[in-house]
């Protein structure tokens, strides 16, 4: 009862910190921190799901993100027809080719017998279907670029409903995990740390290079959104007289009806999410995962297998991290790839998880919330230090001018600090595992 | 004739570049390696820690231009690194005293240290920030070229040129004697055995009375030197910028696993895997290919495996091969 007291004190301080943001800056800024507070949240659920509960460390939260924001565009905008005809089919011929080479290796890997001549065979397929693959594919690539490149110089998508694109982002990143796990979870400790830190990598200069898939990083805007635009609502006089009538500016009206629709969708995702991931952990499913993260030799002479749980928590771990990757796209309206960047997309996911309490799902979730919040507000409020700091200082003084300047630095720092003193001092995080 | 010419494009595009950037990537390697193979984790921090060196190294550096203290051709950076060196290995120490100290008492999981890493990344990176800025930082100056392409064609006659920055030349040059330093103390001097000792078998070392504190106290002023000089030397050739430096993590890990993580020669060997494969799957060929080719072969295409953008990935999936079928490295490192 007491631990219950706690947790919900903890939720109602970081439910605080954001109304009074409301009050003293702006309803608007405290929702859009909601909103990323509810997306920063889904993927420390995530997360913590391989860390938490199987002890997997995937420092590739980045590319599962990005994947889910590349569903984005692949679902919900409008197909490019006339780069189809020029080399839609050139590209997915060439995608198939490039797969059937690597299936192909393998398969010579598999049965021929080990000596000279199987790496001999081995080469020879790669290399022979990488220049078919490339024979086939850049000229097609050419033709989809060459497509009125200032607008869209890419495939497109399918012109579905943006919503869809969560669930299929998620779907997404899974596939993408199974590949990785089936190659890299029988990699030792940091070993597979680095793997997972690479992969992401790849994924992101993947998106950021082949513009035919979306745009690289000319950027896919105005993706479709899942609510109404603003401008809408404030040309709809029902909605404005209604606005008038709350005593609310009609275009600050519109915004927040905008934002709070957002909050509304995300809530739903991430109540969703915490139920199935606590359904999860109570289960007997959930206590052999954490037999298995706590003794992975005990587990294994108990007959659990090891490596298939590994890699199922994997898969199901990145899938949230693409669902959220697929909601923060949708959030922007646009997909950026050179916005992907480990600091932000991993290694604050992890400060997330590991100051919330990892193990526990509220725990990650607060965490989310309250590291998201840290994050936006850290900025301003080191800026107020100095300034309050430097104000004996000469105006203009090189020193002054430098630390005011530098202020927007302090917000890395800071979360260094927080990850430190809480892996110090409450190493399980402000809500623990049971 | 044209094969000669084939050889110096080939040098000045490949070569050349792969082995300056080879040797920085070793040099970050071997910080990483001996990290992991003495303390036991892998350290998230080490691009931080290199970026740091080279501030205190470029501040320093600033001081000494502005008194007119000056190197002649070379660049004074180099008189500047040992006091790189020594704020580098202060900001170890104090990081050691204050956040990793407590872990290795407690006997944490060694993963348990890796995130602690990360927040110590984390600090390390707004550190530098806040004090120099996110952006670009030149501090070169003597000499730019040994020789330059256009002295070299003149020189030789030959149609191609080759240049050599004097910022390759020094790494390399520095590279070599660092690493000979750095295998004479690690194989002929009591401390450097008491470390490999300590690495191997660390009960065993404890037993025969070696003091693990000082084993790690010298290991974190090793791998400061290192970083101090992997840093500089990496801004001397391209150029200083904080984001760049936590980029550069990256290719260091892959060429410390890809050598096999723990195994100093290993991450020589990795960091220039790393770097002759990034520069030349992204190199185009064509230059190359027309000068040795009969004029009926000669390509129209760039020949080039994949784009310069790319060469950033290409590290990893040099690094997911190697480890495909070598899950711990070329020369099996460790695992802990």
């Amino acid at each position: 009862m007491n631990d219950a007291l706690k947790n919900v004190g903890l939720f109602a301080l970081v439910g605080a910190l954001i109304i009074a943001t409301g009050i003293g800056q702006s309803w608007n800024s405290a929702l859009l921190i909601l909103n990323m507070g509810l997306i920063s949240a889904i993927m420390a659920l995530g997360v913590n799901l391989q860390w938490g509960f199987a002890g997997l460390f995937n420092v590739g939260v980045m590319g599962f993100v990005a994947l889910g924001g590349l569903a984005a565009v692949l679902i919900a905008m409008p197909p490019t027809t006339e780069a189809w005809a020029a080399g839609g089919t050139g590209v997915i011929l060439a995608l198939l080719m490039g797969a059937a080479t690597i299936v192909a290796a393998i398969m010579v890997m598999k049965r021929l017998p080990a000596g000279r001549a199987r790496t001999l065979a081995m080469l020879a397929v790669l290399i022979g279907g990488f220049v078919l693959y490339r024979a086939v594919f850049d000229p097609a690539v050419e033709a989809v670029e060459a497509v009125n490149p200032a607008a869209t110089g890419y495939l497109g998508g399918l012109g579905l409903p943006v919503l869809i694109a969560w669930p299929i982002g998620g779907v997404l990143a899974a596939g993408v995990a199974w590949l990785i796990g089936k190659t890299a979870l029988g990699l030792r400790s940091d070993y597979l740390a680095i793997a997972t830190l690479g992969i992401a990598e790849i994924i992101i200069s993947v998106l950021k290079n082949e513009d035919w898939l979306a745009r690289g990083v000319k950027n896919v805007i105005g993706i479709p959104r899942p609510v109404p635009r603003e401008i809408d609502l404030q040309n709809d006089p029902s909605f404005v007289e209604r606005a008038v009538d709350l005593g609310l500016n009609p275009v600050t009206a519109s915004s927040l009806y905008v934002k709070l629709g957002y909050s509304i969708l995300f809530l739903v995702v991430l109540l969703i999410l915490l139920w199935l991931a606590q359904k999860a952990l109570n289960s007997p499913w959930g206590r052999m995962m954490r037999a298995i993260r706590d003794n992975e030799v005990a587990a294994e002479a108990m007959g659990k297998d090891v490596t298939a749980r590994h890699l199922q928590i994997f898969i199901l771990g990145s899938a949230v991290c693409g669902i959220a990757g697929a909601m923060m796209t949708t959030l922007d309206g646009q997909l950026t790839p050179g916005t992907y960047q480990p600091l932000r997309f991993t290694f604050l996911v992890w400060v997330m998880v590991i100051v919330g309490g990892s193990g526990n799902n509220f725990g990650a979730v607060l965490g989310g919330f309250l590291i998201w919040f840290l994050w936006v507000q850290v900025e301003p409020m080191g800026l107020f230090v100095i300034q309050t700091l430097t104000a004996g200082l000469a105006d203009g003084s090189a020193l002054k001018e430098h630390l005011l300047d530098s202020a927007a630095h302090m917000r890395l720092l800071t979360m260094g600090v927080i990850l430190l003193l809480v892996l110090r001092f409450s190493p399980r995080g402000l809500i623990p595992e049971r | 004739m044209d094969f000669l010419n084939a050889f110096v494009a080939l040098s000045n595009f490949v070569l050349v570049p792969a082995i300056a950037y080879g040797s920085q990537l070793a040099l970050g390697a071997l910080g990483v390696t001996l990290i992991y193979g003495i303390l036991r984790f892998s350290n998230f921090a080490h691009g931080d820690t290199m970026a740091f060196g080279a501030m205190t190294t470029i501040l320093v550096t600033w001081w000494m231009q502005s008194v007119g203290i000056s190197f002649g051709p070379l660049p004074t950076a180099l008189l500047a690194l040992p006091f790189g060196m020594l704020g580098c290995m202060a900001l170890l120490l104090i990081t050691d005293r204050t956040v990793y100290r407590f872990y290795r008492e407690q006997k944490a999981k060694p993963v348990i240290l890796v995130i602690v890493s990360m927040g110590v990344m984390f600090i390390m990176n707004g550190l530098v920030r806040f004090i120099i800025g996110p952006d670009d930082q030149r501090f070169g100056d003597g000499e730019r070229f040994i020789i330059s392409a256009r002295e070299f064609r003149d020189l030789t006659g030959l149609r191609e040129g080759l240049a050599i920055k004097t910022s390759q030349g020094i790494t390399v040059i520095t590279a070599i004697i660092v690493v000979a330093l750095l295998f004479w103390f690690l194989n002929r001097t009591r401390t450097g055995k008491s470390m490999r000792a300590y690495s191997d078998n660390e009960d065993l070392a404890l037993l025969s009375g070696i003091n693990p504190e000082r084993v790690v106290m010298y290991t974190w002023l090793i791998v400061a030197a290192l970083a101090t000089v992997a840093g500089v030397l990496y801004g001397l050739d391209k150029s200083f910028k904080p984001f760049t430096y936590f980029q550069l993590l990256l290719p260091i890990f892959a060429a410390a696993i890809v050598g096999g993580l723990g195994s100093p020669l290993g991450a020589i060997a990795g960091g220039f895997v790393i770097a002759f494969s990034e520069v030349m799957i992204t190199y185009a060929w064509r230059k190359v290919a027309n000068y040795i080719l009969p004029e009926e072969l000669q390509p129209d295409g760039l020949v080039q495996l994949l784009s310069t953008d790319y060469k950033f990935a290409v590290s990893f999936v040099i690094l997911l091969i190697v480890l495909l079928f070598r899950p711990t490295g070329l020369f099996r490192g460790k695992a802990v």
